[in-house]
């Protein structure tokens, strides 16, 4: 099985999205995987992050003794402010992620359907979850780009043809970074970009429960 | 000219009564009124309404007031987290009500609230449980959720400085919710850092302009998220 051996780790995942990160962009970043992000960003290029509880401009974590104990991130992680940031109340983070001022969302997923359906905050068999802003973020942004393993810890296809678990947004996802590939979610199906390197586009297939089309697929590089 | 200043804790908050629903400033640790709390909980209040973000970090603030026996219902974002195991504790024994409401719409539901609107329209959510049993429309081609105003008896704040009439600038991330908060209230009530003169905050960068303040109380830097109830 090449599974075992051939998956991408996390820090992979987050380098390859890093890529499609734009100069001049403005970009929120969901808990968990996503906030790995920033590191990979190319120097070069001038991406800014919103934070939803009140930053424009998130920088990295802070260096040895300088944490300050009001400058979190929505994570609730210390972070810092980079030049030319700023401070916003929640309104107005909000007024952001709705009003279309997010180039892009990168967010954590369960589940992604083939529609672009987004399925992120709570699970099935849970009677209540924490949606924090990731309802308003979803549905606000220019873009949403999914990022996530591949398979559910039990195999289960995370990439379906109709969701089964409970919505967050409607018709939002445009790509989808996993452990084994790039996938573009496009009015005509999905598009399987780019696989992870020692993998095959059907052993991506085999693992994903709607129909790929595999025209043109590269490979990811890891390298970068 | 009135000085909104409490000398003292009690005088801050002692109007609050038993079945008062209190908006509460913060987002995580920062913006917490925590000193606040602690004079609630100290007041034995029960049967409160509170409406924050999250549930409680730990044994203080918000946790405290749930873990004293002070709330009977929550209306937040982002309840489960694994700092707020006192909210789960007593949520999982049927002690305490929840409400769960998206981020954005918890803060514009307030915003509304303090702005004399009846609701709002909003994409957030259209499709979804948390829009079960409200009422959707359609505008220019377009779907979105009525929200409708989330106002409290009380607002708990916590600010950087004030002058006397209660003008208020923030510090940092600590800011997100209370502007909004001290907005959406019958009575706003401030924990602030530091008091300073008149004419001492350029009005060009005062946040939250006193004619939405009641009373502040000033309680100098204190490390946050720290157990004060010993």
């Amino acid at each position: 099985m090449s599974e075992q051996t051939n998956l991408l780790t996390r820090q992979q995942i987050a380098a390859r999205a890093a890529q499609d990160m734009e100069d001049g962009w403005l970009v929120n970043l969901g808990i968990g995987m996503p906030t790995m992000i920033p590191a990979f960003i190319p120097k070069d290029r001038d991406v800014m992050f919103h934070s939803e509880n009140g930053l424009i401009g998130m920088g990295p974590p802070p260096a040895e003794g300088e944490a300050d104990q009001d400058l979190i991130s929505a994570g609730k992680e210390l972070v810092t402010m980079i030049s030319g940031g700023s401070y916003v109340h929640h309104t107005d983070s909000f007024a952001i992620a709705r009003g279309g001022r997010l180039d892009c969302a990168v967010l954590g997923a369960f589940q992604v359907a083939v529609n672009g359906d987004l399925c992120n905050w709570r699970l099935p068999n849970q009677t209540s979850g924490s949606v924090g802003g990731a309802m308003d973020i979803a549905a606000g942004s220019k873009r949403v780009f999914a990022m996530m393993s591949h398979t559910a810890r039990d195999g289960a296809a995370k990439i379906v043809a109709e969701r089964t678990y409970p919505l967050t947004a409607m018709q939002v996802v445009t790509k989808i970074y996993t452990d084994m590939a790039v996938i573009s979610v496009t009015p005509d199906g999905l598009i399987l970009n780019e696989v992870a390197p020692g993998l095959t586009a059907d052993e991506v297939q085999a693992v994903t429960d709607a129909p790929l089309n595999m025209d043109d697929v590269g490979t990811i590089n890891v390298a970068a | 000219m009135k000085n909104k200043k409490s000398a003292t804790l009690e005088q801050a908050v002692g109007r609050i009564q038993d079945g008062a629903t209190l908006l509460v400033g913060g987002f995580g640790q920062p913006g917490v009124p925590e000193i606040l709390i602690d004079g609630v909980c100290d007041l034995r209040r029960r049967d409160l309404t509170i409406v924050t973000n999250n549930a409680g970090t730990g044994h203080s603030g918000i946790a405290r007031l749930i873990e004293e026996g002070c709330v009977s219902r929550l209306i937040c974002s982002f309840p489960w987290a694994k700092e707020s195991f006192v909210f789960k504790e007593l949520y999982d024994a049927g002690k305490i009500e929840l409400e769960i409401v998206p981020q954005g719409t918890l803060a514009e539901r307030m915003r509304t609230a303090g702005a004399g609107l009846g609701g709002f329209l909003t994409p957030t959510g259209v499709g979804t449980d948390l829009a079960d049993g409200k009422k959707t429309m359609t505008v220019d081609g377009k779907d979105y959720v009525l929200e409708k105003p989330l106002r409290g008896d009380f607002a708990l704040i916590k600010a950087y400085q004030t002058d006397p009439r209660g003008n208020l600038i923030y510090r940092k991330t600590a800011r997100n919710f209370n502007p909004i908060m001290a907005m959406a209230s019958d009575f706003t009530i401030v924990e602030v850092q530091e008091d300073v003169p008149i004419d001492a905050l350029d009005p060009e960068i005062i946040v939250t302009p006193g004619v939405f303040v009641d009373t502040y109380y000033v309680t100098g830097w204190y490390e946050i998220g720290k157990e004060r109830n010993a």
